[in-house]
């Protein structure tokens, strides 16, 4: 019936030959405004798309932005922080060297003293003449030589001099020998002195080294406060490190986790019942998670009352008493959830030599489970991973803090990304429709080819008849732009 | 000043987390029942494995009761043994060691009965099971399923089974089947068109080497 409006004539084929014709001719004369059209259709979705596109990357921006500040402050919390434990130590070697050094001052004066007084007594001292020595040149110099008496004088004087000159070599020997002694006496003082001026002088490097080190992150620090490129760039390669590192990490820590509730699950049912469930869960199963978590969280207490983690501020401002109360508090509850844990891992032990037995009664009558005396093996080292875990998650806490931190930073980065992609997917779109516009005219106008060849014909010959002077050179024009 | 509210709290978080706490819908209850008749007697030992095998997969808080099909089934009497497991596993090993003994004594002291009323058994079992409030609720029935009901007795009735599993075990061949198959083929039509009627689901295990379907699903 609905067909029947269509059929202008009976014959099917000649309907729809006169259709086309009527089409074509509406499509002809509706050429220019149907052109218009399109491309004001494809220029309107190419400027929304563009204006989206440039929307979208005013967001980029923003976000981009945002990121930098966010990288920026983080960089800067986390050089502030390792400033702040360089000037510690820096503070602690001062306190703990340069307390002391009254004490060497002291002890390097009185070595110096000792030195002085030991050099003093090593110095040499002439030997002074003998009195007699005058009178017994006026005995020489008597005239009377050849006289018997004079000349035997003269022996007992040579003899005494002799003697005299003997007993002054031996006494220069011993006094040499003494002085020698103070000199040797001087070896440990001066050996004192050299290893305390190179306890000095190790002191001194120690703290020249640490300055260079605070040089280097107060550069650092410099770059984060002028937000630098460079500074960017750094922190951004830093937090994506950071991030694959602590999330491996953090994957370990899950392993960790999954083989403690292992551990734990079973037994717990001996203690909550094996057969409740809240909702859809084993309340045992459930019970066994709980004391995981909790274990997770008194270690991340733990980490920031030890101000080894900084994700609970409040934690790190408290005062240092109450903060050590609070260390005490949660690794207290950490070892009696540690002891609870390995008192269930035997448990365990025990409950599944039990079960073991059951299913071998039930299987084959009177049977006896052999017990291995390699058993208790596996119980110990049950119960002692059953201790050792919750200590190990403790430090959870640290991969954990990095995870978060460079999650944020990493999450920017993919959103940028993702917000560029778009950008330029939309702008792809808007680029697509206006190229598509042209070529939907140039298809409208081969669906009309034929009225438009018409019509360039008509024109032609009308040129052709408005100047018949150039008709050669016109018409080889005309026949070439008609080609 | 702060003692009565955080006792409040307290208390409201243990009511909604006993509230939410549940047993119903995780349990398994297990009704089985072991013809006694003639000379199906003799097929007892094989269904004390089946009962070993059922106890074995049973869980904490599961029921297993076991009764026997006899002249009038229709009776508490007849229930050799019944248990809801401890909810913890050290005490359901203990329940399960204690069953098992029990059945062994039931197994070697059995007499055998002169009728065979299943359709009794049946309805002691949905009753006993719709009691115990279990989540699954699965009626093994290790007979040849040749109902034989002294006469009087009435066991025409439908039965109300949504909810439940039948499985029938170790469904024997009698002489009669053996000369002419299509007895055996109706009863065990009949009996899973009463069941299908009743709402429960129906399966038959004959290889007792793979009774693991019969705690699937």
């Amino acid at each position: 019936m609905q067909s029947s409006i269509y059929m202008i004539v009976p014959n099917p084929f000649l309907s729809g030959l006169i259709w086309f014709f009527l089409v074509l001719l509406v499509m002809y004369f509706a050429r220019t405004p149907a052109h218009f059209s399109i491309s004001a259709f494809c220029r309107v979705f190419r400027n929304a798309m563009r204006l989206t596109a440039r929307s979208v990357m005013d967001g980029e921006k923003r976000l981009a932005n945002r990121n930098r500040e966010v990288l920026l402050a983080q960089g800067r919390e986390a050089v502030e922080r390792v400033i702040e434990r360089e000037f510690d130590r820096v503070d602690a070697t001062i306190r703990r060297d340069l307390s002391e050094y009254p004490a060497l001052h002291r002890q390097l004066s009185e070595e110096v003293t000792l030195i002085d007084e030991d050099y003093k007594q090593s110095m040499e001292v002439p030997p002074s003449p003998p009195g007699w020595i005058k009178a017994v040149e006026a005995v020489a110099n008597i005239p009377a030589r050849d006289d018997p008496m004079v000349g035997s004088i003269l022996e007992d004087i040579h003899q005494s001099m002799i003697k005299a000159n003997t007993n002054a070599t031996e006494e220069y020997r011993k006094s040499s020998h003494k002085r020698h002694m103070y000199l040797k006496d001087m070896m440990p003082h001066w050996r004192k002195v050299l290893q305390a001026l190179g306890n000095v002088d190790k002191k001194v490097t120690n703290l020249l080294d640490r300055g260079k080190i605070i040089d280097r992150h107060m550069e650092d620090y410099e770059n984060i406060i002028k937000k630098t490129d460079r500074a960017v760039r750094e922190l951004s390669s830093s937090s994506m490190t950071q991030f694959f590192i602590s999330a491996f990490v953090l994957m370990i820590a899950v392993g960790g986790a999954v083989i403690n509730f292992n551990l734990i699950a079973r037994p717990m049912s001996e203690m909550v019942g094996g057969s409740s469930y809240i909702m859809g869960f084993q309340t045992s199963m459930i019970a066994a998670l709980v004391i995981i978590l909790v274990e997770m969280a008194m270690g991340l207490f733990l980490m920031e009352s030890m101000r080894i983690t900084q994700l609970f501020p409040i934690i790190g401002a408290l005062n240092d008493k109450l903060r050590v109360k609070m260390i005490w508090i949660s690794l207290t509850i950490l070892t009696t959830l540690a002891l609870v844990e390995a008192g269930l891992a035997f448990m365990r032990e025990i409950m599944m030599q039990d079960a073991a037995a059951t299913r071998a009664m039930l299987r084959g009558g009177e049977a006896q489970v052999v017990q291995s005396s390699y058993l208790w093996i596996t119980t110990v080292a049950q119960m002692g991973m059953g201790f050792i875990l919750p200590y190990a998650l403790t430090f959870v806490a640290i991969p954990l803090e990095s995870f978060i931190h460079s999650f944020r930073t990493v999450l920017g980065v993919v959103f940028v990304g993702l917000l560029r992609g778009l950008a330029w997917f939309l702008r792809v779109i808007g680029d697509i429709a206006y190229f598509m516009s042209k070529l939907i005219i140039h298809l409208y106008d081969l669906i009309i080819f034929a009225p438009l060849w018409i019509e360039r014909g008509l024109k032609n010959r009308s040129t052709e008849n408005e100047k018949p002077v150039a008709g050669k050179s016109s018409r080889s024009k005309t026949a070439t732009s008609a080609l | 000043m702060f003692d009565k509210p955080i006792k409040l709290l307290l208390l409201s978080i243990m009511l909604l987390l006993s509230g939410c706490s549940d047993k119903g819908p995780h349990t398994h209850g297990v009704y089985m029942l072991l013809d006694t008749s003639g000379t199906y007697t003799r097929e007892l030992r094989q269904a004390q494995r089946v009962i070993n095998y059922s106890l074995a997969q049973l869980n904490p808080g599961d029921t297993f009761a076991v009764a026997r099909v006899d002249t009038g089934s229709f009776s508490e009497k007849d229930i050799v043994h019944k248990q809801t497991f401890e909810d913890r596993p050290s005490m359901t090993n203990q329940q399960k060691r204690e069953f098992r003994e029990k059945i062994e004594v039931f197994v070697r002291n059995v007499q055998p009965s002169k009728f065979t009323d299943i359709t009794g058994g049946l309805l002691q079992a949905i009753e006993y099971l719709n009691e115990a409030g279990t989540g699954k609720k699965s009626i093994i029935i290790f007979s040849d399923l040749k109902e034989e009901l002294r006469p009087g007795y009435i066991r025409d009735i439908p039965l109300e089974l949504n909810g439940f599993r039948v499985i029938a075990l170790n469904v024997t061949k009698l002489r009669s089947d053996n000369i002419d198959p299509r007895e055996y083929m109706s009863r065990l039509e009949k009996w899973q068109q009463r069941i299908e009627e009743g709402g429960g689901i129906w399966k038959v295990i004959n290889d007792l080497e793979r009774l693991t379907p019969m705690f699937e699903g």
